[in-house]
Formats: structure tokens, C-alpha cells, sequence
């Protein structure tokens, strides 16, 4: 017998005939918040993990992400420095920025900044939700630069977990950041950073 | 094939119900097998707790680290409304899963397959460790990078990687600093909790070759010296193994939660990517998600959501490995799941906010569990898991003071498990124990007045032992030691109530 057989053939000995019915409760009911508390818990939450937040009109999407390069870099950055995913708006992108060209990933590694948009964010838990689209870029690109740049626009951002689950492609190849690259592993203390990007900046656009 | 694991052990045949799981279940399930992987300690929890328990280090250690984590996790869970009716879905949501568990896999396994992954299956520890030996050598890798992970723990997998000339890479800071000192995980979410800073400090300082020999022990740097240490072997890797947090039966999604960031680096830059995954962790549905991602990180961490979760269903063209295999684990899984009361321990979603909680975890560390599942939920997991007679003192390593069940994100009830686990292993005893003979000779003496009163008298000359202190001293010889060495036994009054009753209204 296969090991899949006999694997498959225990389960149904260790349940036997009748099977336990399981009804499983309501899932509690989401929590509905003004447009207004909702970028305001997002942008506590999101803080609260030791990132930045900016937030801008839709129109200054472009300024506020050199003001947040500037931030994480410090002055004297060079915008070849910068890679994009290939979905960001031209008008989000510094002049003279690089777009991700599918390099081997591990090329990614020696830019200094990384700049995307977001799939959907999470106010409650200060998450936001790459999907592997043009516009979140592949999932090395997130991850490699030790600065990442991500925009967030206000009809983007949704109150809780299931919310944003609701709006994902299950198949998609899903990146869920809450704050910079952290660890407790050292006397269950958070520090943040280790192998992904230390500093993130949000630009929240609204 | 594999051997199967009941062929080197006792019991041929199937057992009576009640009788002992060491080898089979009384359904004729077989257990973890010996002599392979982590789940077995050398030493009873008693006698390991005793060392550890000598250990100020280390109790200060533990203490530092439970008390800062306990305080994070409730304030996290305080803000969040709707938490018991959370839990309670979570705890729901299992139930279900285990009750058609078949069905889940084999749907998992057609999605999967349907999305360029390839699914194997193993029966025991044995059998996944050869299975991953394999895929990692049909590579031609010699090293691999590694995702945190209790599965592969559990199996041993880094030992029969080793035996095949593969090094196997922990990548994970705790699991880092655990390999670098040749220890062994003693917590389930922060396996070097054990450890301090400036321990770990020695540790790097002594096995990172070219650190910085400053090297001070603030976390911050000890992680940098980390971060700099495993860069070049990520973006080397070739091939990555993991555990997974959850799979997603409808869509083939597998999950990995992490902090780090070795997570992501392993499950995105390698060519090829092993997931090995407790055949329990599979979810039915996407949404089901939405309630774990909610309940894990509070319960586990103290934080709102931890920093990355990723999810990935089978192969992305363009994106991360392009070769995946999802190895299934038994090891002793369905014995669990055939106890209606122990299967509950399946749903354990490996958070760790029980060991925080235990008076006993806190005190003794989780070495002295002697299994990769150390605390409560190790408690009744390991001896279900490799049959109660192999793990006889862990359902005993409690006081049933029920925190771990409060604290649970899937309220799975320890304490009742323990207090079952330790029925089956009084009914397993075929020769009477000292206990047994005791309560024996006690239960005589209560149903008959007259010996009643005469061992009451004779109680009383315990007092001379006493010589005057409250309880009586710990060294007394067996069988009584085997009560007395990790108990106080009370000085006997000089009269009995009944005695002092009868003087007082005889006047």
C-alpha cells in the first residue's frame, strides 16, 4: 500500500463510521469605521511598529515618496539607487528610478530602496498586503533593498484581516508586512530589523 | 517503503481499548517510531526538572523572558472585542477540519498538484526525513537554508540531512543560536529563550567566523551579527526547506508566519522548496485564514500581526521557486486523532502562549520536557504522539491549574487531556504501583471506623520524624520519597479533629 493509502486509511479508522458533526459559530461581524478613523487607526497602527508614515494628497504621491527616500537614506541618494515595481504610476516614481526588469532576484539585493504600491491594507493590525501584481512587484523585490517605499491609497485600506483576505487572489503569491524586519528571539524583546528591509515608509495617499 | 514502526516494538496485534499505546493505538494506529527525531527525552520530566530547577541562570533567564511576553499578550488580546467569540470560531473551525480530514488532504493535494507543486506523503519521521534527503540530493545541493519549523524538528530532519552529507542551515535567530551552541530548542516560538543576551553574545563570538570580536550583547547588534552572517548563504541557496503555519485545502495555499524575514529570503530566492507540514495543519477553506491570522500573532508574539506572512500556492512563473514539494506528516498524528478526547491536542496552532502562561514551563524551561513540544501543550502532545508509556511523567509535569487553557487561542482544554492521558497510563500498568498499593491499603482503612482511629494514632508518630518543623523531612526513605521528594508532606497535628471533637463535647 502507498504511504498516501495507508495515511488516508488511518484517518478514516481514527474517525470511525460517525463522524463528529462540527457546526462552526458566526464569525464575528467586521468592524465598520468612517473612511477618516480608518486611515488614522492604520497610520497608528502602522507607527506603532516603528515605521514611518506620510500622508499626502493623491496629487503628491510623487514629492512625499522623495521626502520619505530622503528620510530612510539620508541626503545624497542616487535615484538609479531606487528600484520600482514595474505597475507604479509614472508620477509616484523619482526621476531616474529603476524598474524591476526580472533580473535574477538575487540582483536586487544591491539597490538601496525599493518602491511599490499595495494590493489592500489592514488598519486594525497596521498590515499592508503585497500580491505579487505589477503594481506590488515580485516578492524578492519587497525584500532584498533595506529600504522599502510602499503607497498606500485610501480606498485601499480596509478595517480588519478577513476584510483583506475578501479582497486577495488566494493563488497569488501573498506578502503581508506589518513593520520593518523584527525579532523577539533575543529575551523576547522587539528589535527591529534583521534580514528583510529595516526601515519601511508608507505614503498614505488620500 | 518503511518499515513499519510497530514491526521493532511490542504488541503485534491490535489492543484492547484502555490499554497501553506504545507501539499501536488500541485502533491499531502506529505511533511516532523510536530512534528517530525529537519527541522522546532521555531522562523522566522529574528527574530533568531537578537539574534544570538547580539552574539560577536559567530560571532568571525564563522568568525575564515569560513575564515581558505574558503582559504583551494580554494587552493585545484585551483590545481586541470579540476575542472569546474569535476563539471559540478558531476551536470550531478545527473541530470540523479533523472530523473530514481525509477529504481536506486530498483536495489540498489536488490543488497543489494543479498548480505545479508535487505532493508526498509520509507515514512517519522515517519516511519524510528519506523523502526530503532525496528531493534535496536529486538538486545536487549540499547545503540548504532553513524556515524555522517544529515539523522538521520534530522528525530529526537536520540529523538525516547531516547523515547524508547535506548541511542544513538554520536560519531562524533563535534556531541560528540554538545550532551555533550545539543546543536544543527548549521553547516552541523562541527555541534559545533559554538563552541571555550576553550567552548568546559568547556563543557568536566563539562560532561566527569573522565576527566583529567587540560584538556587544545590546540585540540589536547580536542581530545584525546575524543579519551578516546568513546574507550571502540566502542569496547563495539553491534549495529551502520549511514548516508550514497553515495550508488552505480549496486553493493549495501554504502559509509561513514569521518575524525575521528568513522566512521570506528562504521561501522566495531558492530554486527549489521543500515545505514539510503536519498532516493537521491543513484549513478547508481561504477565509478560515482570516480567523487564525487573527488569534496566532496575539497569542503568540504579543503583537497586533507579526511582521511577514507570506502565502503561495504551488509554482509563480517569474516569482520564487520554481519547484515546490509539500511533504504530509503522520508520525503518530492519526493515533492522536483516533482518541476522542487527545485529538483536541491536533489543534494546536504552536503559538506558545501556554508555555508562557505554565507556573511549571516558567520553572523548569522546556528542556526538561525532553520533546520538541515542550510545555502544556507538549505535555499532551508527546505522549500521544509516541504512546503514553513513552512519555509517562510528562501528563503529570502540571497542576492542573487550567491557565494554559485559558490562554489558548483554540481553547483546547489541556488540563482534561492531562487528566485522561494520566488514566491511560494508570490502566496501562499491568504490576501495581506504590500509589496503587497506598490508595488500596487507604481506601481499607476509611471504610472501617476501628483501623480508622488506629491509623490516625499512628499518623501521629510521624511528629517524631518531623522533630518539631511544619512538614516533614524531603528524605524519607521510598516508597514515601517518591511523594515526599517533590512535595511537602505536613507534620501530623498531635490530635485529630475527630479527637479534639470528642474531647471537647465528652466535658
Amino acid at each position: 500500500m502507498s504511504a498516501r493509502e495507508e495515511v488516508l486509511g488511518r484517518i478514516r479508522t481514527a474517525l470511525g463510521a460517525d463522524r463528529p458533526r462540527v457546526d462552526v459559530p458566526p464569525l464575528p461581524s467586521p468592524r465598520d469605521l468612517p473612511a477618516a478613523e480608518l486611515l488614522d487607526l492604520l497610520t497608528d497602527r502602522v507607527e506603532d511598529y516603528r515605521a514611518t508614515v506620510l500622508r499626502c494628497a493623491p496629487g503628491e504621491v510623487g514629492a512625499t515618496v522623495v521626502r520619505g527616500l530622503d528620510l530612510a537614506l539620508g541626503g545624497g541618494w542616487s535615484p538609479a539607487d531606487v528600484v520600482v515595481a514595474p505597475g507604479v504610476p509614472a508620477a509616484w516614481r523619482p526621476e531616474g528610478s529603476t524598474e524591476d526588469d526580472g533580473r535574477p532576484a538575487v540582483g536586487l539585493a544591491a539597490f538601496a530602496a525599493t518602491l511599490t504600491g499595495v494590493a489592500t491594507a489592514v488598519a486594525e493590525t497596521g498590515t499592508l498586503v503585497l500580491d505579487g501584481s505589477p503594481l506590488s512587484g515580485r516578492r524578492a523585490l519587497s525584500l532584498l533593498p533595506d529600504v522599502l517605499v510602499c503607497v498606500v491609497e485610501a480606498a485601499q485600506v480596509v478595517p480588519d484581516v478577513p476584510d483583506a483576505l475578501a479582497r486577495l487572489d488566494p493563488v497569488a503569491p501573498i506578502t503581508m508586512v506589518s513593520g520593518p524586519s523584527a525579532t523577539s528571539d533575543i529575551e523576547l524583546q522587539r528589535v527591529e530589523g534583521v534580514h528583510g528591509p529595516r526601515t519601511l515608509v508608507v505614503v498614505l495617499a488620500a | 517503503m518503511t518499515t513499519t514502526p510497530q514491526d521493532s516494538r511490542a504488541e503485534p496485534t491490535p489492543l484492547a481499548p484502555g490499554a497501553p499505546r506504545s507501539g499501536t493505538t488500541f485502533l491499531g494506529l502506529p505511533t511516532a517510531p523510536r530512534g528517530v527525531g525529537h519527541l522522546r527525552g532521555t531522562q523522566s520530566f522529574p528527574d530533568a526538572a531537578r537539574t534544570a530547577l538547580r539552574d539560577g541562570q536559567l530560571r532568571a533567564n525564563l522568568g525575564r523572558a515569560t513575564t515581558t511576553i505574558r503582559g504583551k499578550r494580554a494587552a493585545v488580546v484585551a483590545e481586541v472585542p470579540h476575542w472569546e467569540q474569535l476563539r471559540q470560531a478558531g476551536k470550531a473551525l478545527k473541530a470540523a477540519t479533523m472530523a473530514r480530514l481525509d477529504e481536506h488532504l486530498e483536495e489540498l493535494e489536488r490543488q497543489v498538484t494543479a498548480r505545479g507543486g508535487t505532493v508526498h506523503w509520509a507515514r512517519d519521521a522515517t519516511e519524510a526525513n528519506r523523502i526530503v534527503t532525496g528531493l534535496v540530493q536529486a538538486t545536487g545541493s549540499r547545503e540548504v537554508v532553513k524556515v524555522k519549523s517544529m515539523a522538521t524538528q520534530e522528525i530529526g530532519l537536520n540529523e538525516a540531512l547531516e547523515a547524508a552529507g547535506i548541511e542544513a542551515i538554520e536560519t531562524d535567530l533563535a534556531e541560528l543560536i540554538v545550532q551555533l551552541g550545539e543546543d536544543s530548542p527548549s521553547h516552541i516560538l523562541v527555541p534559545a529563550i533559554h538563552k541571555n543576551r550576553s550567552e548568546i553574545r559568547e556563543i557568536f563570538r566563539r562560532t561566527i567566523p569573522g565576527v566583529d570580536p567587540g560584538l556587544t550583547d545590546d540585540p540589536r547588534r547580536l542581530a545584525m551579527a546575524a543579519r551578516t552572517h546568513l546574507r550571502e548563504r540566502f542569496l547563495r541557496a539553491r534549495v529551502a526547506v520549511s514548516g508550514a503555519n497553515f495550508a488552505v485545502a480549496e486553493t493549495g495555499t501554504l502559509s509561513v508566519v514569521e518575524s525575521e524575514g528568513n522566512g521570506r529570503m528562504c521561501l522566495t530566492l531558492p530554486q527549489t522548496l521543500i515545505t514539510v507540514m503536519g498532516i493537521e495543519k491543513v484549513v478547508p477553506r481561504w477565509e478560515d485564514l482570516g480567523v487564525f491570522l487573527q488569534l496566532l500573532p496575539r497569542s503568540s508574539t504579543g503583537e497586533r500581526m507579526n511582521p511577514y506572512t507570506s502565502t503561495w500556492a504551488g509554482v509563480t512563473p517569474g516569482d520564487g521557486p520554481q519547484e515546490f514539494h509539500l511533504v504530509l506528516l503522520d508520525n503518530g498524528r492519526t493515533a492522536v486523532l483516533a482518541d476522542e478526547v487527545g485529538r483536541e491536542a491536533l489543534h494546536c496552532i504552536r503559538c506558545s502562549a501556554c508555555l508562557n502562561v505554565c507556573p511549571v514551563y516558567e520553572r523548569t524551561g522546556g528542556h526538561a520536557y525532553g520533546s520538541v513540544y515542550p510545555g502544556p501543550i507538549g505535555a499532551v502532545l508527546s505522549p500521544q504522539l509516541t504512546g503514553v508509556e513513552d512519555n509517562a511523567s510528562l501528563p503529570y509535569a502540571s497542576s492542573l491549574c487550567g491557565a494554559c487553557y485559558d490562554v489558548c487561542p483554540v481553547a483546547i482544554d489541556i488540563p482534561s487531556i492531562l487528566v485522561h492521558l494520566r488514566g491511560e497510563h494508570v490502566e496501562a500498568q499491568t504490576r501495581p504501583t506504590a500509589e496503587a498499593v497506598a490508595f488500596r491499603g487507604l481506601a481499607r482503612v476509611m471504610s472501617n471506623p476501628r483501623l480508622w482511629h488506629l491509623a490516625q494514632r499512628a499518623a501521629g508518630l510521624g511528629r517524631f520524624l518531623a522533630r518539631g518543623k511544619p512538614t516533614l523531612p524531603a528524605a524519607l526513605p521510598p516508597p514515601a520519597s517518591a511523594w515526599t521528594r517533590s512535595r511537602d508532606l505536613p507534620t501530623p497535628p498531635r490530635k485529630s479533629f475527630v479527637q479534639q471533637w470528642t474531647e471537647e463535647h465528652r466535658q
